[in-house]
């Protein structure tokens, strides 16, 4: 089964469609890559598979269940990392995951038991007693996408898991992510070409609402005829707009 | 148990802000011990402590709206809130998050009001018990309105409609600081037409042991807080439907 397959999936805001059609199917275990220029609806697909968002026609399924009719199911197994850090500035590290294990219900053993090895994974252990706020922008993207983990998501969506960080602490996320692949689906939107080059085994190109090309680095790169993953995607992006 | 660990949070986000404690415990004591020495100096009815205190408490507790408020807009304005859309919170679960923390900090708040105007005369009764338990129906109205205000507005909004805008209406038009009968006329009848001066006559009241006189004014609150509370749900689901 798909982890994620998406039939005519479609957002649309008054005149604009911001997602239109979509088709996608995403096998379990797999990084995907969505790449788009700012507007190209990565953000939109995300919070419509997330439950953020109602499709204005068209269903999603997340192994199996509709993020339309069974969205209370869809987010059992879901977690996000959004594009801004998203953390309670006022808690400290350990509040902070100990709070994420708590909305999805663990009893308070298991909860310090997870938190305990996410602390390990992501060595969050020296600033465990720290406030969220006063960590540095790397440390608290790092938490950030622990507090996803949490709850050992099946999907992971990661919204611009490394904008705005240092190549030393974007180097460091990645070695986090690479850890994921295979063992959680994993939906990763990004900017940086070299990003979903490295780390995704798939990349999907939306261009105006449309996915207009899906395959592995290697197969974009042939079909636009680039030596370089960044040349692909700007002659496909513009190859779709003519 | 979801619900619980999001209420915690809560509760901690606003007591480790220190703006928090200074504007609501510190500067409702301000005040009371300022009219208090005024009232020592020169004799004022209005400002003698068993009607002064009431007064005090829903003054102090109209700064809920600001603490509620700031904290759901600030949330909204981070992806923070959006991060725990995609959880298996309900609705429910988030409303009742945002809602009842606030009540104990409201109940602490009056009873730290009462404990300082004790300290400056206030005779010990039963009553004050009393006072302190019906400040839950004020309170209702107050943290509503936050939930509302922070269901509509960004932080920026919230700081000047609630924190200044807000406090000041709800002050002016309490008959805390002037006998509302004294300015008259459509003054008066607009803050008769407001559930602030009501909910200072009703803790008066109770402060009395003048049981029979909470009446109309609980009405007046309790309408008031029904209607804002169906209002701030409203609007609550309506900004996490439009994502």
């Amino acid at each position: 089964m798909d982890a994620i397959k998406t039939v005519g999936l479609t957002k649309k805001y008054k005149d604009l469609t911001a997602v239109d059609g979509l088709e996608l199917c995403v096998p379990q275990g797999e990084l995907f890559a969505l790449l788009g220029v700012n507007g190209a609806g990565k953000t939109t697909t995300i919070k419509m598979l997330t439950g953020l968002c109602v499709p204005t026609s068209g269903d999603a399924f997340l192994n199996g269940k509709s993020i339309v009719t069974e969205s209370a199911s869809v987010k059992q197994m879901i977690a996000v990392s959004p594009q801004e850090t998203a953390v309670a500035p006022n808690l400290t590290v350990g509040e902070n995951l100990f709070l994420l294990a708590g909305v999805h219900g663990f009893p308070k053993g298991k909860s310090a038991e997870k938190v305990e090895r996410l602390c390990a994974q992501f060595n969050l252990g020296d600033i465990f007693d720290k406030k969220a706020k006063k960590l540095s922008g790397g440390r608290q993207r790092s938490l950030s996408i622990a507090m996803a983990l949490i709850s050992e998501p099946q999907i992971l969506f990661l919204d611009e898991p490394t904008l705005g960080l240092d190549v030393f602490a974007r180097s460091d996320l990645w070695d986090i992510i690479r850890g994921l692949k295979g063992k959680t689906t994993v939906v990763l939107t990004t900017h940086y070409m070299e990003e979903a080059e490295e780390l995704s085994d798939r990349v999907g190109i939306m261009v105006s609402g449309r996915l207009v090309a899906v395959g592995t680095p290697d197969e974009l790169k042939q079909k636009a005829g680039a030596e370089k993953f960044e040349d692909a995607f700007v002659s496909i992006v513009k190859g779709a707009r003519k | 148990m979801k619900m619980f660990a999001f209420t915690v949070r809560n509760v901690k986000e606003i007591l480790r802000d220190p703006l928090n404690i200074m504007f609501g415990l510190g500067f409702p004591i301000v005040v009371l011990l300022i009219l208090s020495a005024i009232q020592a100096n020169i004799p004022v009815d209005l400002f003698k402590i068993e009607t002064l205190s009431p007064g005090i408490v829903v003054f102090g507790l109209s700064f809920m709206t600001l603490f509620s408020a700031m904290l759901i807009s600030k949330d909204r304005g981070s992806s923070f809130l959006q991060r725990l859309y995609t959880t298996p919170l309900t609705s429910t679960d988030f409303i009742l998050g945002y809602f009842l923390p606030l009540l104990p900090i409201c109940i602490a708040q009056s009873a730290v009001c009462f404990g300082a105007a004790m300290i400056l005369g206030l005779t010990p009764t039963i009553h004050i018990a009393s006072a302190i338990g019906f400040t839950l129906l004020v309170a209702w109205l107050f943290v509503s309105l936050g939930l509302l205000f922070g269901s509509i507005l960004n932080d920026k909004q919230v700081g000047g409609i609630c924190g200044a805008l807000l406090t000041n209406l709800s002050a002016w038009l309490s008959g805390i600081w002037f006998d509302l009968n004294l300015v008259g006329g459509t003054f008066k009848k607009i803050a008769d037409c407001l559930p602030f001066v009501h909910a200072v006559e009703l803790e008066r009241a109770v402060l009395r042991g003048d049981y029979a006189g909470v009446f109309p004014h609980v009405w007046w609150v309790a309408g008031y807080a029904s209607v804002v509370s169906v209002g701030a749900v409203g609007a609550f689901i309506l900004q996490r439907k439009r994502g």
